[in-house]
């Protein structure tokens, strides 16, 4: 088939169909759900659900071996980000004891072509983010917990995920050798 | 850009979703919200798609983009084969579709191949509605990966 017209910036296109495509999964949840904390639950179960599997391919792709520390699994998610959405938040804000901090998204390729309407101003619209970082780090033996403190969706200039360090997670003894 | 596996990852997510919904309210495997939220998925991403592009000069052309431009965007590869009896139905046949390819080569799994299929179906059924043609569209796998997606165009 010939081809008229401007070539299709076929990277382009396809964030904008993931976008569109968890706008679509939102937009269901809310009808489902009718309760919009429970929609937030529910984005982060399934975040986690892809973090788990996310870190498989990171790992292959990067070739990463352990953190040696916070600062540096702070750069490595810094490097997720900018392998899987194409974006590098900011690592600011380092907290006193070095196991929180947060990153600064000046664009969010997940709120493109987004408005929160008002009944919605509890809706963490990329809760999703959370669930991701949470599961993948789990597989990494580290717990993390992580929160949206600022959204632009909300208004605010930029969008802040604050991620902390909870604990260290041991490996499991096998079954019947403890 | 957001990376291939990461889209896959969420097409899954939404699939468990949905089959535990229905699963939930006790209607066994219903789709339906599936294939509606492919239908809003094609329905807003062919706007984009075809933006700078000149109009269509008939429903084959149309479908022709389906194959060539949608498909090679959203799943990487054209579809292999269009086959059309000229009066408003049309078959595409994809020997490795890929939200398919990874699940098997084979018949194994084969009853769980309508989940992962029913998404695109409303996706192809979404974007051809906003391109002004109302249609049904059905998808049929026999042997995985292949599938194939039949299009019935509702004249009225």
């Amino acid at each position: 088939m010939s081809r008229q017209g401007a070539r299709l910036d076929a990277k382009r296109v396809n964030s904008e169909l993931f976008t569109l495509t968890y706008g679509t999964l939102v937009a269901q949840l809310l009808k489902d759900y009718e309760n919009v904390d429970e929609v937030n639950k529910q984005l982060e179960r399934m975040g986690y659900n892809i973090g788990i599997r996310l870190i498989e391919d990171y790992l292959a792709r990067t070739g990463s071996g352990r953190c040696y520390d916070f600062k540096d699994t702070a750069e490595k998610i810094q490097a997720g980000f900018r392998i899987f959405l194409g974006v590098s938040p900011q690592i600011t804000n380092w907290g006193a004891g070095g196991d929180e901090f947060s990153l600064v998204f000046e664009s969010n390729p997940l709120t493109e072509f987004v408005e929160l309407p008002d009944h919605c101003l509890n809706l963490k619209y990329c809760n999703i983010l959370a669930g991701v970082l949470r599961g993948a780090c789990e597989m990494v033996q580290m717990e993390v917990t992580s929160w949206f403190v600022q959204d632009q969706l909300k208004g605010d200039n930029v969008t802040e995920l604050r991620v902390k360090f909870i604990k260290r997670l041991e490996d499991a003894i096998p079954a019947g050798e403890d | 850009m957001a990376d291939e596996s990461l889209y896959e990852f969420l097409h899954s997510e939404i699939v468990g979703y949905v089959t535990e919904k229905s699963a939930r309210e006790n209607k066994k495997d219903d789709l339906s919200s599936l294939e509606y939220m492919g239908f809003s998925s094609g329905f807003r991403i062919i706007e984009r798609l075809t933006k700078e592009r000149p109009r269509f000069n008939d429903e084959l052309d149309t479908v022709k983009f389906i194959c060539t431009d949608l498909w090679s965007t959203i799943y990487k590869k054209q579809i292999d084969n269009l086959r059309t009896n000229h009066q408003g139905i049309y078959v595409l046949h994809d020997c490795a579709f890929r939200f398919l390819s990874k699940l098997s080569s084979g018949r194994q799994y084969l009853e769980s191949a309508p989940k992962y299929v029913a998404f695109t179906c409303g996706l192809i059924r979404g974007a051809l509605a906003n391109l002004g043609i109302k249609c049904l569209v059905t998808a049929e796998v026999q042997n995985m990966p292949g599938c194939k997606f039949h299009i019935h165009v509702q004249r009225s």
